[in-house]
């Protein structure tokens, strides 16, 4: 008996103590970051420290939960950051550095606006046909790469990159060209059918997007940690060589985390326009989604529950660029923040890597 | 946990330094006496995303608004937006406290229809672009007649008779430009005018941004035998002034003509190769809307057209000294004839083939 509770009330404390120090490095970074951002207030509008303090955090509030509006549209940003986050997430686990999010998520805002025009089909026939639109394009986007780099092994990064600017590219000759609707920088609004419910009203744009993003994570939460092709994934991502002895295919689980990633990046897109965007613009640069998502999967540490919050973090700092910018604070501020967390969350990784070559060096040494 | 904890006390003494240096609160306009007319009303303004320091078209915007509230006491608020999707928002924003709203450019148009449909009791204007809303002021320019005047220039001043003209997207907008442009060259030079009708030196950029692709452009023009690029371009304008300049420190002859804003003034080290610049006045248009509203005179659900007779566009302040009087003067003919209504400026590129102008001497 106090065998067993001592055991329950050391693996409580193990849980405890893993948790803390997954979470340190986060939290830490989240409150330098604003620091130094309140340095940057205090410098630009020559006010005093507190003042300065006070301006930020209150422009951050009302603009991001402060009020019914800004809450609606702290969430309304959240949306796409919850599937590219997971996106970025998956890859992560394998081992691989998916930059081609962007383009994944372009693409598949790409195809829903055109398969959102097809018209004469019923709501439930059109939304979950632009849903598995976006995941295949979004798939296939992400799975070239991922092929490229298992069977001839070309490095990923420079591929996903490349695939990025195809997409962009792409998205503009089809919006300026065939699809564009006179006048307008975008093609036509997407028919009615191929919307998502907005269920705070028209004028919101929160839409039912959001709860499939949720649901999302619960999805890929159970992947990771309760199927075959999850601990295949992970054990991919730990040690590759070590998978491999163990009789896991590394190849065929880099393909595959390629092509789930590219899906959930896609599904991102086809959300993106079915309840926020309603058609695809003219882009003059990247969306950005995809590249704040690698910012959120990093800070989560890729951990699906990890990617709402970070997601919340993200969505709330971009939602506050308006109310920052009515108390005259530059938006870039927003990216200031944002910057400085990564760069924490990175140096955290260099860190561990460091310490972890120490371990090795003193044991070939030793 | 010690490093962290001497790194969190380091980085609070040197927030100390800062705090200490800053600067006393400055009092506002209470000390000094303010002799600007009273007004309550509000006013906001949404760029698209080239935003403030675009050196153009926000800009211009924005000094409409900062010449008005020189004159009254009105402070406007200003959203820059990111993204596309930030249209939305930052107009709904800026509807909650202000009285009349600007989007700037014609991405805006859906968002400002939702929003001013959402908002009747409200007034809102768009530039470059027609809201079909009764609350919505369209305010839209002429750049055809401005850019005919740039085509006169570029008529005279080419010594190879061969003239380019680089846009930024190939759309309606845009190609209003290349139709008075060409038109233009056609009245004082049609033999200049033929390559362009064709279409042969007449390049898009795709977009409005991308310098490089600009300098590409240019570059191939130039070397084809061009010597005077005319550029509705954006920022992409820059790469034609940046291949231009590297040319002439070559050697060459060739000139570039800006567009949207007095261009020699806002990249004053490229001013050596800018002939003149196609003004469109946007500051103009703010600030009329502005004094409308303010004096009760707003008038919603309006399409304002504005061209050479409105003082809407025209050409820039400063000229370059290798443009010869009687070149000016003869643009100067051209605009009276397209004020009085005895030109009538093509704005399709297609329409140029069968436009005629009388002769002017």
């Amino acid at each position: 008996m106090t065998a067993n509770a001592n055991n329950s009330h050391n693996s409580l404390l193990n849980v405890l103590k893993s948790t803390y120090r997954t979470l340190l490095f986060p939290l830490i970074s989240i409150i330098v970051a604003m620091f130094v951002a309140v340095l940057f207030v205090v410098w630009g509008r020559g006010v005093g420290f507190f003042e300065g303090t006070s301006l930020l955090f209150k422009a951050i509030w009302n603009g991001s939960f402060g009020s019914k509006d800004s809450l609606i549209e702290t969430f309304v940003y959240v949306t796409p950051l919850l599937f590219t986050g997971l996106a970025n997430a998956v890859a992560f686990k394998t081992g691989l550095f998916n930059i081609g999010v962007e383009g994944q998520f372009t693409i598949g805002v790409l195809i829903t606006a055109i398969l959102g025009l097809i018209s004469g089909l019923p709501a439930i026939v059109h939304i979950p046909l632009i849903i598995v639109g976006g995941i295949l394009a979004g798939a296939i986007w992400g799975g070239i790469p991922g092929y490229l780099k298992a069977k001839v092994g070309t490095n990923e990064v420079v591929n996903t990159i490349m695939m990025n600017f195809i997409a962009m590219y792409l998205s503009n000759y089809i919006v300026m060209g065939p699809l564009n609707k006179p006048g307008v920088a975008s093609t036509p609004e997407i028919r009615p059918s191929a919307m998502l419910w907005r269920f705070l009203g028209e004028n919101n744009r929160l839409n039912t997007g959001l709860f499939i993003g949720l649901l999302l994570i619960a999805l890929v939460y159970i992947l990771f940690w309760k199927t075959t092709i999850g601990y295949e994934i992970r054990a991919v991502g730990l040690n590759p060589y070590a998978a491999e002895y163990g009789g896991i295919s590394i190849k065929k689980n880099m393909i595959l985390a390629m092509v789930i990633s590219g899906g959930i990046a896609g599904l991102g897109g086809a959300i993106y326009v079915s309840g926020i965007q309603h058609n695809a613009m003219e882009l003059t640069g990247f969306i950005g989604y995809g590249f704040d998502g690698i910012a959120v999967a990093l800070l989560a540490k890729s951990h699906p529950v990890g990617v709402l919050f970070a997601s919340i973090l993200f969505g709330a700092l971009n939602s506050s660029a308006i109310s920052l910018q009515l108390v005259n604070i530059p938006k870039q501020i927003v990216f200031l923040i944002q910057a400085i967390i990564i760069i924490f969350v990175a140096a955290d990784y260099i860190y561990k890597w460091i310490g972890e070559k120490r371990k090795k060096e003193a044991m070939i040494n030793g | 946990m010690k490093k962290i904890l001497a790194l969190l006390v380091s980085v609070v003494l040197f927030a100390g330094l800062f705090a200490g240096c800053a600067k006393p609160n400055q009092p506002g306009g209470g000390a000094t006496t303010d002799n600007r007319k009273q007004t309550d009303k509000k006013i906001g303004l949404a760029t698209d995303e080239g935003g403030r320091g675009d050196k153009s078209f926000n800009d211009a915007a924005i000094a409409g608004l900062d010449k008005i509230s020189k004159e009254y006491t009105v402070t406007p608020q200003i959203l820059e937006s990111k993204a596309a999707d930030q249209y939305e928002p930052n107009l709904k924003a800026l509807t909650q406290s202000n009285d009349l709203v600007f989007g700037v450019g014609f991405k805006m148009h859906d968002a400002m229809d939702a929003v001013a449909k959402a908002n009747p009791n409200k007034k809102y204007a768009i530039i470059d672009s027609v809201v079909e809303q009764p609350n919505v002021m369209s305010i839209n320019f002429k750049e055809e007649e401005g850019s005919f005047l740039m085509g006169v220039i570029a008529g005279k001043m080419t010594k190879t008779n061969k003239i380019g003209f680089i846009g930024g997207v190939d759309m309606e907008l845009i190609q209003k430009f290349e139709a008075g442009f060409i038109a233009g060259v056609k009245a004082v030079n049609p033999a200049a005018a033929e390559d362009l009708i064709n279409r042969k030196n007449v390049r898009y950029a795709g977009n409005f941004i991308d310098v490089n692709k600009g300098y590409e452009l240019a570059k191939q023009l130039y070397n084809s035998g061009v010597d005077v690029i005319y550029h509705a371009a954006g920022g992409v304008g820059i790469g034609l002034f940046n291949a231009a300049k590297e040319l002439k420190n070559g050697g060459k002859t060739v000139w570039a003509i800006g567009v949207d804003s007095d261009q020699a003034l806002t990249v004053p080290d490229k001013a050596d190769i800018i002939l003149a610049s196609m003004m469109k006045r946007v500051d103009v248009a703010t600030y009329t809307a502005s004094k409308d509203l303010i004096e009760n005179n707003f008038q919603g659900g309006k399409v304002v057209v504005l061209g050479l007779k409105e003082d809407g566009v025209g050409i820039s302040n400063t000229i370059n000294p290798a443009v010869t009087k009687d070149v000016l003067d003869l643009a100067d003919k051209y605009k009276k004839a397209i004020v009085d209504g005895t030109i009538k400026v093509p704005t399709k590129p297609g329409d140029v083939k069968a436009f005629q102008a009388p002769e002017i001497k």
